[in-house]
Formats: structure tokens, sequence, C-alpha cells
């Protein structure tokens, strides 16, 4: 009986995670070894004809290289500049909180209104950027035209508009310290920067490691200011992963290969999770 | 308790029973791509429509942008919900078709009435919307590029301000004389921009065209991108920002050009006839619209919605889906529907209407698109339409942004799509 009100408990949970999450996983899992259908030709299995395809597929290659450079370009800076924003607004200074606040904004903006103040920000001759590097007398540049450019711009927005919110983080667990440390650190006269570096850091390690996961999610989900800025051009050189398969899926309706780009994506960040909390678990907590 | 459940049974019993009604219902599904409070209109003449017709209930439901759109049709009709007719993209058709979703309008279109009426539109806008022969698309919302030009800075340059490069050699020399610099010889105002982010095949299409070629045959099974004219017609767009330096080399951004355009920033800019509204509201200059420049020939595709009959309809829904689409492109409302949008207006004789009379005589940039008609192309759409556009668009901005030479990416682009399409063929 007791078991029964155990799961009673449990069941509005675990129909939402099975009807939203598990079902939709497994079934796109099926789909892939499926082709597309449509009312003229139905669809039929086709084994690992998706995959060989996706193998084959030059695009496919070229939005997993921009997803890891975008990763690799937004997530360390983001992180390093939350924890530097936290450390600061942690401390005593006049109107800490407008300070604070002003941080967090970005945060708060929908990433669809982001990209739109951006699009402006980075248009030749009339945007923000170019007024700024034309007062220095360089020629106007075309930012989002680009390809040799256009990655730069997203990250350098994304970081901006993700900073805000890692802070958050920093700052709650900065708050979390206990005070005696830093007391004690100072009565034995360590300098401010060695008790960063041996105390505050490693203490923070626990929040370094939700934040990287969380940064590393986020740098394959957020595809939003890309159907603002750049549709993923020119010439897929700011195409992300999830926005190609949007394309896939939403323009040119072939869903089968939709799942199997779907699978894929899944597959690395499960992979990415795992491997993030198998490797840094070890390490992450203060001893 | 039992009273509650009775209650609660009854309820759950009234929402699932279908309600007796007399009434036919029409539910339609529409896009708006551009800006101003449409959807107000569109409910006001739906209203109208009912006024008009009783027995007739009518749902328009504004679904977002084009792909929006035939999302939420194509997904509705899946599920099972009602939809009788829509507003989509006219470069939908061989989706819709492939989905075996829609009918022609002339298997209800039965009276010698309705048949004159389904020919009572602009020829050049009924390409999109036929297949082997037979109706699928009545216009409704259309638009095509025409070019802007900012006749202060004509003044400015020594040009003739009334006099707009009537073909490519014009173009380049007039851009040429119009590209302004400032001291530190940083370009002030570029000579004319062609935008190549999003739309970027609609705009090459006007090329190719102007060259003499279309991209796409009528059957939506073979495209042309590596005919030596287009190849040439990329050529010349390429140049116009790498060589001659009157463009900004690399892309140019859709949704930022009318903004440089009407800041000064470029003389000249191709756009679609939906901005002209908005650039007539924000230009600080007197500025006129022409058509597009010749090579070979003049030349711009259309593009837009139009009006599609779902499959799935009784034959009283059919009739009155007939009712209302008369009912939205009589030329009045097309007139009224041109003039609050900067769309076309659908049909000659809505030009022949007093209201647009009078409004083209206080604003006759608002007539060019009109009278462009006869040297326009339909707008690029293929079986597999979404894959081999997005083939043209790499194509043409890896050669706008010198990643590829123009016969390069065109060779590549057909290939694939010939891939793409030959079990169309």
């Amino acid at each position: 009986m007791k078991h029964v009100q155990g799961w009673l408990l449990l069941l509005p949970a675990a129909i939402l995670l099975v009807a939203f999450t598990h079902y939709p996983a497994a079934a796109t899992l099926f789909d892939s070894f499926f082709s597309t259908g449509t009312a003229v030709r139905p669809s039929r299995f086709v084994g690992i004809a998706n995959y060989a395809a996706l193998a084959d597929d030059p695009v496919f290659w070229q939005v997993l290289r921009n997803n890891a450079i975008f990763a690799l370009a937004t997530i360390p800076t983001s992180m390093a500049l939350a924890m530097t924003m936290a450390a600061w607004v942690n401390g005593k200074l006049p109107a800490r909180a407008l300070v604070r606040m002003s941080y967090f904004t970005p945060t708060v903006l929908p990433m669809i209104a982001v990209a739109n103040l951006w699009l402006f920000f980075y248009s030749p001759q009339i945007g923000l950027l170019d007024k700024i590097t034309g007062a220095f007398g360089a020629p106007s540049h075309n930012w989002l035209g680009d390809p040799h450019t256009v990655m730069a711009c997203l990250a350098v927005m994304t970081v901006w508009k993700e900073a805000g919110f890692f802070m958050i983080f920093y700052l709650a667990a900065l708050q979390s310290l206990p005070p005696e440390l830093a007391e004690a650190a100072r009565i034995e006269g360590a300098s401010r920067w060695y008790f960063f570096r041996r105390v505050t850091f490693p203490l923070l390690m626990p929040t370094t490691l939700f934040v990287l996961v969380n940064a590393t999610l986020n740098s394959f989900k957020l595809v939003d200011h890309l159907f603002i800025l750049t549709k993923g051009g020119p010439d897929n050189a700011s195409n992300l992963l999830l926005y190609y398969i949007y394309q896939v899926a939403f323009s040119f309706f072939d869903t089968a290969y939709a799942a199997t780009l779907t699978v894929v994506l899944l597959a690395l960040l499960a992979g990415l999770a795992i491997a993030q909390f198998q490797l840094v678990e070890r390490r992450v907590h203060y001893r | 308790m039992r009273s509650i459940l009775a209650i609660a049974t009854a309820a759950l019993i009234g929402l699932v029973a279908p309600a007796a009604r007399a009434d036919t219902e029409l539910t339609f599904y529409y896009p708006i791509a551009v800006g101003g409070p449409l959807t107000k209109v569109i409910d006001g003449l739906a209203a109208q429509f009912e006024k008009e017709n009783p027995g007739v209930k009518v749902h328009p439901i504004y679904a977002g942008n084009y792909d929006d759109a035939r999302i939420k049709a194509l997904a509705a009709l899946k599920a099972g919900q009602p939809a009788q007719l829509s507003v989509l993209f006219s470069i939908d058709l061989y989706e819709l078709l492939e989905q075996d979703v829609i009918v022609p309008w002339d298997d209800v279109a039965s009276t010698a009435d309705d048949k004159a009426w389904i020919r009572s539109f602009y020829p050049a806008l009924m390409a999109n919307g036929t297949y082997k022969g037979k109706v699928y698309g009545i216009p409704f919302q259309r638009s095509t590029i025409v070019l802007y030009w900012n006749k202060d800075a004509f003044k400015e340059a020594g040009l003739d301000p009334e006099r707009p490069p009537a073909n490519w050699d014009e173009m380049r020399t007039m851009a040429r004389k119009l590209v302004k610099k400032d001291a530190s010889g940083n370009v002030a105002r570029w000579g004319v921009e062609v935008p190549s982010t999003g739309y970027a095949y609609w705009m090459f299409q006007a090329f190719a065209r102007e060259n003499g070629q279309d991209l796409m045959n009528r059957d939506g099974n073979k495209t042309n991108y590596d005919n030596p004219d287009v190849v040439a017609a990329l050529q010349y767009w390429r140049d116009l920002g790498a060589r001659d330096k009157v463009m900004p080399e690399g892309t140019v951004e859709w949704g930022t050009l009318r903004q440089a355009f009407t800041e000064g920033k470029t003389a000249m800019m191709w756009h679609t006839t939906g901005n002209l509204t908005a650039v007539k509201d924000t230009a600080k200059f007197p500025f006129g619209v022409a058509m597009l420049p010749a090579a070979k020939q003049r030349g711009s595709p259309t593009g837009g919605g139009n009006f599609y009959l779902f499959k799935k309809t009784t034959p009283e829904e059919r009739k009155a889906a007939l009712a209302f689409v008369k009912f939205m492109t009589t030329p009045e409302r097309a007139a009224e529907w041109s003039i609050a949008t900067g769309y076309v207006g659908t049909r000659p004789d809505a030009y022949e209407t007093p209201k647009l009379k009078e409004y083209a005589a206080s604003f006759p940039q608002a007539v060019v698109a009109r009278d462009q008609f006869q040297f326009a192309t339909p707008e690029l759409s293929t079986f597999q339409t979404g894959r081999v556009r997005k083939l043209l668009d790499d194509a043409i901005q890896a050669s706008l942004t010198g990643q590829k030479t123009p016969a390069d990416a065109l060779k590549a682009a057909q290939a694939e799509a010939d891939r793409l399409l030959k079990p169309y063929r």
C-alpha cells in the first residue's frame, strides 16, 4: 500500500517527463531509421541510410565545427567574466544594487530583442560599432556579412548576454562563503590574490562545474539570435547545429534527417554532460 | 459530490459533442510579413463578409511569418483541426502538393462568373500558383522587387535626379559617381546596395531574369543554376562590391538596408515593394521608385502569399471558401489592401478604382510595381523547395564573400539540386 501511495505521488511528474521528454527522445531515435514520408511517398525503413547521409553532408560537419568554435569562444570568457563581476559586486562599493542590476539586465532581455539590438550595432556604417571604429579612422566593415568576423560577432553578443546570468550563481556562492576565512587570511597576512587563488576559487568549484555544464548546454541550445542576425549565413559561416536542425525540419520538411541530426545532438550533449560530471567531479570539492 | 460529478460530466459532453450548427464555418490561417496593424484589417474584412453572407462564419487566425503560417496550417491539418483555406507563401505550392493537402480552385469554380474571376488576375501573379494547368493559388498579398533611389544624392553627384539607371552599365557608372568618401578616404555613402541575407535567391532571380534566364522550369523539377548567363549575372553582382567598389563587399543585411537607405548611407537600393509605405514614412529626402535595370531585358520575380483551398473540406465549405476569397479579391478590396500595405494590386481593374487612381496620382511610386509585371517571373519554387533554395542562397553568399567563384559555386549548387530533383522528373 505504501508503494502505491509513493508511485501516485510520483505520477504527475512521471507523466510529464515521459510524455514530453522520454517518449519524444525515443520516437526521434526510432524516426531516424525511416525515410521522410509524404502523402505520395510513404515513409519506409532505411536502416542507417540517414546516418550515412549525415556523414556525407558537408554542412553538418561545418555546423559542428562552428558549434565547437562557438562553445570555445563563449564558455571560458563568459565564465571568467561572470566570476570577476561577482567578486567585484560582492565587495563594498557605492550603488551596489544598481551595479548588480546593470550586470544582470542583459540576461533579463529576450534573446530575440537582444539580437535586434545588436543587429543595429553591427550594421555597416549606421551601426554603433562602425561609428566607434570610424571615429578612429578605420574603414567601415561589414561585420555580419564577412565569414571571418561573423562568428566573433555572435560570440561577443552571447558573452554579453550570458555573463550576467552566471554572475548570479557566483554571487550566491560567494555570499555563502564563511567570512571567518577572509578574516583568518587577513590575520595571517595573505594577499588578496593569494586568498582568491587558494581559498575562494577552490571553494567556488562546485558552482563552476554547475555553470560550466549550463554554459556548455547553452552553447548548443541558444540559436534564437540566428533567426534575426544571420540566418546561419553567409554560406553557413555562422550556422549552428540546432539552427540547422530547424532548417532541415521546418524549411526542408525532411523530418527523418532532422531526427537523425537531433539524435546526434542529444548524444553529444549527454556525452558532454557525463564527461564533465565524471572528470571534474573528482577534483571539484575542496578538501 | 454526485451532483458535482454530474455537472462535470455534462460539461465534458458539451465540450466533446459537436454543437448543432447550421452555419458553415471557415477557419483560415494567414501570415503577415510587413509592418502595420494588419490583423485588424483582416478581422474587419471577415466580419463584413459574415454580415453580407449570413450562414457563414469566418475565423481568421494570424499565424506569424510565412514559415510559421505554413507550419501551423500543416500541423493543424495533421492534427485534424479544421482549416478550410489559408494564405500561405506562393512558393509553398510544390510542398503542399507533395503533402497532398490542397485542391485546385478550378474544381470549385463551376459557373462562368467564377471561371472569369480566376482569369481576372495579372498572369505574372498566377505562375507560382499554377501546376499542370490547374490554379491552386489565388494571389492576395503579392510583392515584387523595385529600385529605390535618393534624388538628393543624385543631384549632389551631378546626375539627373529624375532619371534612374535603365540598364546594368548605367547602374554601375551612376553608382560610381554616387559613392561618397569622407576626408580619411572611408566610404560615407555607397552607390547601390542589394540585400543578400534571407532572400538572396529572390534578389538573384532578378539579376538572372535580366540576363535572360529563369532559374527553374515550370514543373518545378529542374533548376538552371549553372547556365553561363546565370553565372555572368552573379559575377555582375559580385563585381559591384569586389571590383567596382560601389557596394559593400560581403553580404548585405536585408533587415537593416531600408534604414541605411533612409539615412542616406546608400544612394540606391533594391528592395521589395512591401517596404514602400515604410520608406515613404521615414525618408527625409525625395526618393524615386523605378523598375529594376535591364541587361538583356528587364525582369523581377514576384513574391508573397496566395489563397489555397484545402482538400479535407465539404462541398458546402468549398462553396463558402470560394465566396470568401472572391470577396477578399474584388478590385476595390485589392486596391485598399495595396494602399494599406504597399503590396501590389493583384488585378488590372484594381488600378481602375477611384481610390487607387487617386492614390497613384498623389504618389506615383505606387504603380511602378504594376508596370513591371510585364517583365515579371515567378518566384523560385521547386519540389524540395527549401533545400533547393538554400543551395542557391549558399552559392550566392559564398560568391559575394569571395569564398568561391560564381562559376564554381553555382556549378556545385546545380549538381546538388539535380540530385535532389531527379526523383521528380
